[in-house]
């Protein structure tokens, strides 16, 4: 039943140390070898590391490579089809950058955070500052604008894999902001990062004031480099580019200002813009998923995310035949609001080809849409060339062929 | 429109209620000097954060061969692996292959090329351009340039893409004058409403 690929190049390369240890350790009968000696005391006592027999790795996301042409890291795609529940370990948290950014090396005891601009009290704080207010932990989604199932894709990594869920601690932003004191028509903020490019995103300041935090924590330590150690703003459900790593600065301002980030999200069709920022309710099944394989006829559960930018998921429908017939799926523990959930569905294969798809509804009852809805709305053909405008949340099927292998139902 | 204005009443009342007293008194009050070396986002429109400085085309193109955007860019600002800036008539807006599509062009890195997105002359308000180079370039020495500089490369490129004349001087008072040809393509993001992106769609 589980066909996941290892990788054999990570394998050698991550775990060449713990290999050859082993190699010298005595091997049980019944294969359950003591391996106290394959582990550093760094292992045991330091800085746990996942077992050397798990071999699941991010890796570049279609398209540009990683590294490119310049040497820069652009997108890297989580392994959705091999993760168990709704978080992302951090070690596999996707990540991806605008330009292509090398990863800033920042001394939080440096490091500060500026408010202002339309403020009655600019104010500056150190990481020590930001850790005296009270805290929140909210589990939220970041999805990449880019995160664009194609034909091409092979696997749920590859069509899906610009999205993870993390456990982000830090203050609301309201807080701070309230502390500045927020000066009359100031209507939008813009965030900025410390790295290289100082990118920087408008982000409007009835959602600054909403939701937004600013994290020092991910998922129980502090936020790692990729993702903006050692401050990084959280904008729930927006796509990825709003959510500002290495967060230095946030200057309260009267308008929208076409920052850094901003310009890439010129459009002309207003429908198409409000269809850029905030992320659409949309859901994957990750098992079974491209590249995996069913062994046999007989149960299985397929299981999958679902996430809305708008608000909590309320259902996930899943369909075996083609989305002829649809029927509800569980959603896995507490459905938190702009954050993944699990759900799954109970599925005996009768060893024939189909086709599985899933789709969500999130609490403004908004239900994700399939490719023909969202090609019908802007009046075009459905042709292999037709592209989703503003961020893709269409449904997405998997193939079944009668020997169990899964492949991509767009192809 | 009245529902438009009704919404700008209910923000404005909201951002009054915000402006409320410290309650925590945690943080210090930046220093004129940080605040100045740290603000260089531009006001698209009025363009009052620019420094002052000056430069203009004739010195934006020898720069734009010394400060090595030639490298990347090619060396008329299109045909290089990074994004088009300039695209002269007659040239592709394509990318991919045949002859009438630019070659060899950086994947992902499209963006950048096919109308509309052709950097340069797209901006919707020439501080934008200004902003971008001065905080994102050049490649691995960004933040090296002078205002100076900067006005001067914004300068080329805006003369390059027939948007200024060649001995136009740009500065902090004539850049955001310069009435940009592509403003009516660029539709700002509207204010964010807790609910579902977009009214009827599937």
């Amino acid at each position: 039943m589980n066909s996941k690929k290892p990788n054999r190049r990570g394998f050698l390369k991550g775990g060449a140390a713990i290999v050859g240890a082993a190699a010298g350790a005595a091997q049980s009968v019944r294969g359950q070898a003591p391996a106290i000696a394959a582990y550093s005391k760094k292992e045991l006592i330091g800085y746990g590391e996942r077992s050397h027999f798990v071999t699941s790795l991010r890796e570049p996301a279609p398209g540009r490579p990683s590294p490119d042409a310049f040497g820069l890291v652009f997108h890297v795609a989580t392994p959705l089809q091999d993760q168990t529940g709704f978080i992302t370990p951090s070690s596999l948290h996707y990540t991806a950058t605008h330009r292509g950014a090398f990863v800033p090396d920042i001394d939080p005891k440096e490091h500060r955070l500026m408010i202002h601009g339309m403020v009655d009290r600019p104010l500056v704080f150190t990481m020590d500052d930001l850790k005296r207010f009270p805290s929140v932990t909210r589990f939220h989604f970041i999805e990449c604008a880019g995160n664009n199932a194609r034909a091409s894709h092979k696997t749920v990594q590859q069509s899906h894999g610009l999205t993870s869920t993390a456990a982000w601690t830090g203050v609301p932003l309201s807080t701070l902001l309230k502390e500045a004191g927020v000066q009359s028509g100031a209507v939008w903020i813009v965030a900025e990062g410390a790295e290289e490019v100082k990118g920087a995103s408008s982000i409007p300041m009835t959602k600054a004031m909403d939701d937004c935090l600013v994290c020092y924590g991910m998922n129980g330590e502090p936020v790692r480099p990729q993702q903006g150690f050692p401050l990084r703003l959280m904008v729930p459900g927006y796509e990825g580019i709003f959510q500002v790593k290495y967060l230095r600065r946030i200057k309260v301002v009267d308008r929208y200002y076409w920052t850094y980030n901003d310009y890439g999200h010129r459009k002309t069709d207003p429908r198409e813009v409000a269809l850029g920022n905030q992320i659409g309710p949309k859901s994957v099944i990750t098992f079974p998923s491209g590249g995996q394989k069913l062994t046999s006829p007989g149960m299985y559960e397929i299981s999958g995310l679902a996430w809305s930018g708008a608000g909590a998921i309320r259902g996930v429908d899943v369909s075996t035949d083609g989305g002829k017939t649809w029927k509800a799926a569980v959603l896995k523990g507490v459905a938190y609001k702009m954050a993944h959930t699990q759900f799954g569905y109970e599925w005996n294969w009768d060893g024939k080809e189909c086709e599985l798809m899933s789709r969500c509804t999130d609490e403004w009852g908004t239900v994700q849409p399939t490719l023909a809805q969202i090609a019908k709305y802007w009046n075009e053909p459905l042709t292999k060339d037709f592209r989703v405008r503003g961020n893709n949340n269409a449904v997405h099927p998997w193939k079944i062929a009668s020997d169990g292998s899964v492949t991509n139902g767009l192809a | 429109m009245a529902s438009h204005n009704l919404l700008f009443a209910v923000l404005i009342l909201g951002v009054s209620a915000w402006a409320e007293g410290p309650t925590y008194k945690i943080g210090r009050p930046p220093t004129a000097e940080e605040i100045k070396a740290q603000d260089i986002s531009i006001n698209p429109v009025t363009g009052k954060e620019l420094p002052p400085g000056h430069g203009t085309a004739a010195e934006g193109a020898k720069l734009f061969v010394t400060k090595a955007c030639a490298a990347c860019h090619g060396a008329n600002g299109y045909g290089g692996r990074a994004p088009t800036l300039i695209v002269p008539k007659g040239y592709p807006t394509k990318t991919g292959k045949g002859p009438e599509r630019i070659p060899n062009i950086m994947p992902g890195m499209e963006m950048g090329i096919e109308s509309p997105g052709l950097m340069a002359a797209h901006a919707p308000y020439a501080p934008v351009l200004w902003d971008f180079i001065n905080r994102g370039m050049p490649l691995n020495k960004e933040g090296s340039l002078t205002p100076d500089e900067v006005y001067s490369i914004t300068a080329f490129l805006l003369w390059k893409a027939d948007v200024i004349k060649e001995d136009e001087v740009m500065d902090q008072n004539t850049l955001p004058k310069v009435k940009m040809p592509h403003l009516d393509l660029a539709t700002e993001t509207p204010i964010w409403k807790k609910g579902p992106r977009l009214a009827n769609y599937p």
